[in-house]
């Protein structure tokens, strides 16, 4: 088992490494931060000036060594546009991703597990059908649209939910912000949460129900009943838990979209968080700040998928290779 | 006399399909008494194991009961519903499936299983429940049950496997058992100590079993009495004796004629010429007359003559006496 945890880790950092590597080369594709950063009235020698400070002179494998460097030690290096430490601005925006990822994350967990067992087990009801549409338009509408129909809906029409930012919020600690204590920060998560978690949801319901109509069919579910267990022991105890082997594997993937996936739905909304910093930072071609930003969420990335297989081992004895007592 | 444990009455099920409904199960009747083995036989298709999943209420839709009576200790138990019949399943009847890899959840321990079925049917505490799961283990003959006993189902071999699938079945003391080809999957070395396992256990508590199988060998190894199955019905009858050895059905005779049993060393196999008409094209009279090697003019039209204990439905049996 800890052999299996250190190989992975280790090909999750040579992962993060190439990843980090092709983010940055990218950048230099994406503009001259110097034409942002100084105004009309620049001489040939400010350029120069400000590029050899920024270390832009230096050869792409220096400066992405240099980078590498920082990161390591929690240093991103300085935000052209802002002029402040990028870990800072990111620590700031931090909380405002997280707490809307975790909250879609867990509504599209809970509701499409749920949804998906129902289906499921009521396979040819009516409810399961009508839900089983439904879930094709949560499908196949894009994030920004679903967005823009809920605040149409209710913050336009029916004015019950704001329509952008993320309300009052509470300070925890020395730069924790929680939106989850005040009502007005509740009210804001409410429909960016929906936006963001309802394609995850959709997904895993679909996968929860595709997956438990096929393990319905195994013998060992006809064995279970034919033992006389009761319908919620078959359903739950043998099926959903068979069931949930391939699914967390998918379940951990789409927790990493649910972070990626959040620069549309805060853009959409307004939504202070990293994700909406990284747009701005496009724009302003904010390098330090874009390669942090892509660094953090490879990461997650990384770590999430190192976590799902570390989970799958607990789920399935089957791959406890180093159990004693096999024949 | 005293009742059967399984009594089973003109049993027919049906199944709708595009073409029309068919009746994989066709009026059949059979008992089993306490203690009894009844061997099942009869090519594949022939309603086998419909008859058994009618028979603990686990017919898959669109497959239903369709006329008949099914008795289990002088109940009848046809008409029971869902929860009513979920209560018989595991507690009176207990039922052995075909592939001991496939029968047990990957993700339970074999205890756990165990400990399940009991609590589910027996009040009995956790602890009682664990203990007994153990002597449940040992009693199929599980070498080191109370170690084994946390071990998944891929930790055991095929034959342990069915060994644990049968103490699962027998665990809540079920007073019928039907065993679905309990020993086709495994290896041929295991087939004969999962049988004998199986025939000592059922002996040991009176227990009634259903053993379907196409093993004649099998047959002629565990059962008491043989009910021959062709296209749904019942074409023989009887004692294991009299069955293996003056079958009175020309079906029976084929089949047998066409089992290698190693006792009689035979040269050539031989063959019944054709197959078993499809469900959905039955023809009249018996089912089993274009194939007959004794076919006379009234077996394509007339029903069946009555069946019972030691007869053939069969209007030109084998032996001739056997006919009142
Ligand atoms: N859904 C269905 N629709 C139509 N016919 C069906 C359906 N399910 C089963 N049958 C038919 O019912 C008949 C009885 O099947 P059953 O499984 O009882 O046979 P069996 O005697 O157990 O055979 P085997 O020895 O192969 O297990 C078969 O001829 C099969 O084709
Ligand atoms: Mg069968």
């Amino acid at each position: 088992m800890l052999a299996f945890i250190i190989r992975r880790v280790g090909q999750s950092i040579l992962v993060l490494l190439i990843v980090g590597l092709v983010a940055f080369s990218m950048f230099r594709f994406v503009g001259d931060p110097i034409d942002n950063m100084l105004g009309q009235e620049r001489t040939i020698e400010d350029v120069e000036r400000l590029r050899t400070q920024l270390g832009l002179d230096q050869p792409f494998p220096v400066q992405y060594f240099k980078f590498l460097e920082g990161a390591v030690q929690g240093n991103f290096g300085v935000s052209y546009r802002q002029g402040r430490p990028v870990a800072e601005i990111l620590m700031e925006r931090a909380p405002a991703t997280l707490e809307l990822a975790a909250v879609s994350g867990l509504l599209a967990i809970i509701a499409g597990i749920a949804l998906g067992v129902f289906t499921a087990i009521r396979r040819n009801g009516f409810a399961a059908h009508t839900i089983m549409a439904a879930s094709l338009v949560g499908v196949s509408l894009p994030t920004f649209l679903i967005g823009i129909l809920l605040i149409y809906l209710f913050s336009v029409e029916l004015g019950w939910l704001p329509s952008f930012g993320r309300g009052e919020t509470v300070s925890i600690g020395d730069w924790w912000t929680t939106g989850f204590l005040t009502q007005s920060g509740i009210k804001a998560l409410i429909l960016p949460a929906i936006t963001l978690g309802l394609y995850q949801m959709t997904l895993i319901m679909r996968l929860v129900r595709s997956e438990m109509l096929e393990v319905l069919r195994q013998d060992y579910i006809r064995f279970a009943r034919a033992r006389g267990l009761r319908d919620r022991v078959v359903n739950f105890r043998h099926a959903l838990k068979n069931t949930m082997v391939p699914v967390v594997t998918v379940i951990g993937l789409q927790l990493g979209s649910i972070i990626a996936f959040a620069i549309i739905t805060e853009t959409v909304f307004q939504w202070p968080g990293v994700g909406l910093l990284f747009i701005n930072a496009i724009q302003f071609v904010d390098i330090p700040v874009m390669a942090a930003y892509l660094m953090l969420i490879s990461v997650m990335f990384v770590g999430i998928n190192l976590i799902v297989d570390i989970l799958y081992v607990f789920i399935d004895p089957r791959l406890r290779v180093d159990r004693k007592g096999g024949h | 006399m005293t009742t059967p444990v399984l009594s089973i009455r003109n049993l027919s099920v049906e199944i709708p399909t595009r073409q029309g409904i068919v009746k994989p199960v066709d009026g059949v009747s059979y008992d089993i008494s306490e203690g009894e083995i009844l061997g099942v036989v009869g090519e594949s298709g022939a309603g086998k194991s419909m008859a058994g999943n009618a028979v603990i209420g686990l017919l898959n839709a669109p497959a239903h009961i369709s006329g008949g009576e099914i008795w289990l200790n002088g109940v009848r138990i046809d008409p029971l519903k869902g929860e009513e019949m979920r209560k018989l399943r595991g507690k009176e009847i207990g039922m052995i499936f075909q592939d001991p890899l496939t029968s047990l959840n990957p993700l339970l321990t074999v205890g756990d299983q165990l400990a399940e079925t009991m609590l589910t049917h027996l009040p009995i505490s956790r602890k009682e429940a664990a203990e007994r799961a153990v002597a449940a283990l040992e009693e199929v003959g599980i070498p080191g049950a109370a170690e084994r006993i946390d071990s998944y189902p891929h930790e055991f071999s095929g034959g342990m496997r069915q060994r644990v699938v049968i103490a699962l079945a027998l665990c809540a003391e079920p007073s019928l058992v039907i065993a679905d080809e309990p020993t086709t999957a495994l290896d041929v070395s295991v087939q004969a100590q999962i049988i004998s396992l199986l025939k000592r256990l059922c002996r040991e508590r009176g227990t009634a079993v259903m053993l379907i199988t196409h093993d004649m060998g099998v047959i002629a190894e565990a059962a008491d009495r043989v009910a021959v199955m062709y296209a749904g019905r019942l074409a023989e009858l009887g004692n294991v004796r009299d069955v293996l050895t003056q079958p009175r059905h020309p079906y029976t005779h084929g089949l047998m004629a066409s089992t290698p049993l190693a006792s009689e060393g035979q040269k050539r196999l031989h063959q019944i010429p054709g197959a078993m008409p499809r469900l959905q094209h039955m023809p009249n009279g018996c089912a089993f007359h274009p194939r007959c090697p004794k076919v006379q003019k009234r077996c394509s039209h007339d029903p069946l003559p009555p069946m019972a204990e030691g007869r053939a439905a069969c209007w030109s049996p084998l032996l001739a006496e056997a006919v009142e």
